[in-house]
């Protein structure tokens, strides 16, 4: 519905254009004389040509919108010839976004039918209402339009995220299909046609020889990708038969190229003229086309890939950067009138693995996501644009014998190519493709919008029968498209073709494999085979020692691609776990992706456990941050004086906003951390309130219990830090008693849900090399307090204590710092929120160390209590994963419930400088954990900022 | 090859090893042809050393797939784990299974990293495959990190080490008769 509102807006933009040109885009352009791929001159943008021809009548089509009164000044002017051609392409995408919208509105329908169909439907309609409403078609599949934007953003597309190792594993099949295929299709059509012809079934109508059918037939039976990626998508096969079909597809363009041109030079010079010679003409003609399109896309892959290697300190330029040469490499073949598909698909084949490691992460989004937007588009363009063309009666004329055979010829021929083929090749392949496997390939051949193209580009002075084969082609490309499309499906499933499982590899799979290809390249060796894997490792060793070596940077030169895999998975782990922050603490579960035989085990249960089990995978790489400790420290530390209780850091975040050429990092970082945070704050949050609500009624007790709990709690603390306050003599406002009792009780309900199930749950035994992260933290045998990454990091934080001797080995650095860093701070900021600092209850050994958790984050607090009242450095060691070597010996030994009591024997009798202290103590590390007072809650929220 | 029946009825064993592995009488004749060119003292076994000698296998970071001193039988067996599985090749229920089935390619495998063979992948032997693997191309930490994520993904019964049967629970998902084949051995 919403969707015909568009459609009226778009008609009557179409009929007020309608009436402003003579010959405009409506009219297909005149075929070129070498009816070889457009030429830009010629096609170009039909909106260009809609411009031109508009601008001189244009003013008295306004007239009629806005009366002149008589010349005066006129405060609204109706400039629909200035923005006409913009206006119209921004239209027509808008209209194609809408009808992806509503089209994915419905999940059932989805399902059932492919977008293909629908858009091709949707095209129907538009035509016809523009049809209806202008006489004339307006809109028409432009060839230049087609070849020179809408085709490259689809094969881009294509090329770049193509599967690299499944596509050379099976390159020789899909290069069998591609040519065999293609060749045996195109002669078969052609002759079969031309014999049906002969026998009369074909009207005599047609006007056509042997060469026009061949013609045809070449044109035709190419696959086309548009068509396969659009069905084949949706139907998740199994991604070794869809990499066969979908290559297929790609690669056959320069068959089909060149057969064409052959062939409409065959047709231009005439049958009787062509000479023996020309034929050898044409192969040689084949392989310049592919080769040469392919080396080109190989030439503009090494360059761009060169090019990212320096794009370091202008990372906003790496994702125009490979739109634009990809699309270069696409518009170069097409200069040289080689295969520009071809040279497209290799271009981002070859670049992909360089450029991924040279971009920045960000610039790796953007070139998905654009490249993905694209590609989408231009799909649903092409078929809206498909069947709008169709309404046009003046294009095409019906002849039933031809439509009819040419649909018979296509698929039989289709399949008996596939057979035969097929069978050749499981002589040769490791993994045979079966029957089924056979249905589905001769099935999925789809014709598409580039045979259309092509009959388009026909001259119909020399192939008279162009009408005809417009027509046949219209409809061959409908049923391929909408029947085979539609059926593909039940089929598939009917079939039971194996689907493809959108699963990640775990580690171990990633390893494993990786050691298979050494092991059977090893094996080749040993059994003197010079085969597929022999060469694999051959290129690999080439690829590693200069490849790399010149395209990649040097940073990203030394990485292994193991590593960086095992990372991908843990950041991918690290990030589930967080999204489910809130689950994690409310179910009984925490399942992972790649960890789906863990997720059984009761005691996985919260992050806290999950981060014990998996200490080494989220340890905070210490180290890392000490080696750059960058030159703002300074500066920092002033800001962190004047803005100690109001840590909304960077105020310098923005002006690095107005920096059109640099994006910091350090700024990026930071402002991710504060959004991550905000998630966890807010998510926490609204779980504790729903908490809060459940215990209301213990409430009054546990309050008294709670207060009482924390001045003791707060009076043992303190005492670590004195050079700390010293430094930090911010002055924090006094809150009142009563406020401080609401907090304390609040914590206290949400958090002995959570403790007392923790304590229960401990494992026993732990995996010693895991890094215990959490009972490192807590035991107290340990002298030396390891601070925080930011009080190793900002020296005004340094005064604390002692490092720790040496950071663990477990200090791995699995995750990245950045995400190391938040991940520690939504930790924190979780376990402050939602364990109470309840140190009398036995059982919350965690607790007290809890309690203190606000402390570092707050030095404004621990200033102004001028005595040693700090609660910071015990604390601060809470959520240090990587623990220090004794630390983590001595927590190995040690089980929740026994750290108890050497907690409370570690806590000091107060002494006398920590009497001032006493009333304030609870109340700023209440503060520090306490969200809802605003007051409250932002050293709280800002100080994980600030490391 | 002409001398096919010839060279073959050179080979000791020949027809037993046939039955045994699935080779063809080409691919035997062809794989003792290999084992003497390997074998360049004419001591009549293979030992390490020979392996060393293949200069392709100088750069694999996986060279000792066959480190013990091998006859030729035992020779052919190595290989044999490598043909692909052939759906057509009837299954005789009394035989044990085929040595190229999917239990004995992961078995074999798993033994490539069990060195000690104490049927468990300890966190050492894991290490030291991995470091072979990645060379110089991460550091020590980054290494042990690694081998620490991997056992702990794999380890059900938590004894921190990896054991066969933990191993293939951890390669369920994996096409193993696909990617643990080499087309010529067919």
């Amino acid at each position: 519905m919403l969707i015909c509102t568009w459609l009226l807006l778009v008609c009557s933009v179409g009929e007020t254009a309608a009436d402003l040109y003579v010959k405009g885009a409506s009219v297909p352009p005149e075929p070129s004389r070498t009816p070889s791929r457009s030429s830009p001159e010629e096609y170009g943008n039909p909106g260009s040509a809609v411009a031109r021809s508009a601008e001189a009548p244009a003013p008295t089509a306004e007239d009629g919108a806005s009366p002149r009164h008589g010349g005066g000044y006129r405060i609204v002017q109706w400039e629909w010839s200035y923005v006409q051609t913009p206006y119209i392409i921004a239209l027509w995408l808008l209209v194609a976004s809408v009808a992806k919208i509503l089209f994915h509105f419905s999940q059932r329908f989805t399902t059932l039918v492919p977008e293909s169909c629908v858009l091709i439907l949707l095209g129907l309609v538009l035509g016809g209402i523009v049809l209806f409403a202008s006489k004339k078609q307006l809109y028409q599949l432009d060839p230049g339009l087609f070849f020179l934007f809408l085709l490259p953003t689809i094969v881009g597309d294509a090329g770049y995220f193509m599967p690299a190792r499944l596509f050379f594993d099976n390159l020789g099949a899909i290069l069998m299909y591609a040519v065999v295929g293609t060749l045996w299709n195109a002669f078969c059509t052609g002759f079969c046609l031309y014999g049906v012809k002969l026998a009369g079934v074909i009207d005599d109508r047609v006007e056509a020889g042997l060469m026009d059918f061949l013609l045809f037939g070449a044109l035709i039976s190419a696959v086309d990708p548009v068509a396969v990626i659009a069905v084949f998508e949706e139907v998740h096969v199994n991604e070794m038969l869809f990499i066969i079909v979908f290559g297929e597809s790609l690669l056959n363009d320069a068959v089909t190229v060149v057969l064409y041109k052959v062939y409409i030079s065959f047709v231009e010079v005439g049958p009787g003229n062509v000479h023996t010679a020309d034929y050898f003409k044409g192969v040689v003609s084949f392989l310049v086309v592919s080769l040469g399109g392919t080396l080109v896309g190989l030439v503009f892959a090494m360059i761009l890939a060169f090019v990212t290697r320096f794009t370091k300190r202008v990372r906003i330029m790496e994702p125009l950067l490979v739109f634009l040469l990809v699309y270069l490499a696409y518009l170069t073949a097409e200069l040289f009138s080689l295969s520009a598909i071809l040279s497209m698909t290799f271009c981002g084949l070859g670049c992909n693995k360089y450029v991924e490691a040279n971009i920045s992460q960000k610039s790796r989004t953007t070139v998905k996501y654009t490249m993905k937007t694209l590609a989408s588009i231009a799909e649903t363009i092409i078929f809206i644009f498909l069947g709008i063309s169709a309404v046009d009666k003046s294009k095409w004329a019906w002849d039933t014998g031809l439509i009819v055979c040419t649909l018979i010829f296509i698929f039989v021929f289709r399949a008996i190519g596939v057979a035969g083929q097929t069978w050749i090749l499981n002589k040769f392949r490791l993994v045979p493709l079966d029957k089924i496997d056979q249905v589905v390939m001769s099935y999925g051949g789809l014709r598409g919008a580039v045979a259309f193209a092509l009959v388009v580009l026909l001259d119909g002075g020399q192939v008279k029968a162009k009408d005809y084969f417009v027509a046949a082609t219209i409809v061959v490309v409908f049923f391929t498209v909408m029947f085979q499309g539609l059926t593909i499906k039940p089929l598939v499933t009917w079939l039971k073709v194996p689907r493809s499982t959108n699963r990640k590899p775990t580690v171990n799979e990633e390893i494993h494999e990786r050691a298979f290809d050494h092991i059977l390249a090893a094996v080749e060796d040993i059994a003197g085979l010079n085969g597929y894997h022999h060469w694999r490792d051959k290129w690999e060793h080439f690829d590693r020692n200069y490849l790399s070596k010149m395209l990649m940077r040097k940073s990203v030169y030394g990485k292994s691609e193991l590593w960086e895999a095992c990372q991908k998975i843990n950041i991918r782990d690290a990030i589930s776990v967080i999204d489910q922050g809130g689950n994690v603490l409310t179910s009984a579960r925490l399942s992972l992706p790649s960890m789906v035989s863990r997720a059984s085990f009761p005691e996985v249960t919260n992050v806290t456990n999950y981060l014990r089990e998996n200490g080494s995978g989220v340890c905070l790489d210490l180290q890392a941050i000490d080696t750059n400790p960058g030159a703002k420290v300074e500066e920092e530390t002033e800001t962190h004086r004047v803005l100690a209780g109001n840590l909304y850091k960077p105020r310098r975040r923005y002006q690095a906003h107005y920096s059109r050429h640099f994006m910091t990092v350090r700024d990026q970082e930071r402002q991710e951390r504060e959004v991550f945070q905000r998630n966890m704050r807010s998510r926490l949050e609204s779980f504790k309130s729903t908490q809060y609500k459940r215990h209301k009624k213990d409430r009054s007790q546990k309050k008294r219990k709670g207060s009482d709990a924390k001045e003791q709690d707060a009076n043992d603390k303190p005492r670590r830090n004195v050079s700390w306050h010293d430094k930090d003599p911010v002055v924090v406002p006094l809150e009142s008693e009563e406020e401080m009792g609401e907090h304390s009780e609040k914590e206290e309900d949400v958090g002995i849900v959570f403790v007392a199930r923790k304590t229960s749950e401990t494992p026993k035994e732990r995996p010693s090399s895991v890094s215990a992260a959490l009972e490192v933290c807590q035991s107290p045998s340990v002298a030396p307090p390891s601070p925080t990454c930011g009080e190793k990091n900002l020296p005004w934080k340094g005064g604390v204590g002692v490092l720790p001797p040496c950071v663990s080995v477990e200090a791995t650095k699995i995750i990245p710092v950045d995400l190391q860093q938040a991940w520690n701070q939504s930790i924190s900021s979780l376990e402050s929120l939602s364990s109470p600092p309840v140190p009398q209850e036995p059982q919350h050994p965690r607790v007290s160390a809890l309690s203190r958790l606000g402390g570092p984050l707050r030095p404004a607090a621990a200033g102004q209590g001028g005595s040693g009242t700090g609660p910071t450095p015990l604390t601060s060691r809470q959520f240090q994963f990587p623990g220090g070597k004794e630390e983590e010996e001595s927590a190995l030994s040690l089980h929740l419930q026994e750290v108890q009591p050497l907690m409370s024997s570690m806590r000091p009798p107060s002494s006398t400088t920590q009497i001032p202290g006493k009333r304030r103590n609870p109340r700023m590390y209440l503060r520090s954990l306490v969200t809802t007072p605003p007051s409250a809650r932002e050293p709280k929220s800002r100080g994980p900022t600030q490391l | 090859m002409g001398s096919t029946n010839s060279t073959l009825s050179k080979i000791p064993n020949a027809g037993d090893l046939m039955q045994e592995t699935g080779f063809s009488p080409a691919h035997i004749v062809r794989l003792y042809d290999r084992y003497k060119a390997l074998d360049k003292d004419k001591k009549g076994h293979l030992c390490p050393q020979d392996f060393g000698a293949i200069k392709e296998l100088a750069m694999n970071p996986i060279k000792q797939v066959c480190q013990e001193v091998l006859d030729f039988p035992s020779f052919v067996r190595i290989l044999a784990h490598f043909r692909p599985v052939d759906k057509n090749r009837p299954k005789d229920p009394n035989s044990p299974e085929h040595i190229n089935s999917r239990s004995n390619k992961l078995k074999f495998i798993f033994q490539l990293y069990d060195q000690d063979k104490d049927g468990k992948i300890s966190r050492q032997e894991l290490l030291q495959v991995l470091r072979t693997m990645l060379e110089k191309q991460v550091t020590e930490e980054q290494l042990e990190s690694i081998a620490d994520r991997t056992i702990q993904e794999a380890d059900l019964d938590r004894d921190d080490a990896i054991s066969f049967d933990e191993f293939r629970k951890s390669m369920e998902k994996v096409n193993i008769e696909h990617k643990m084949s080499i087309r010529f051995l067919r």
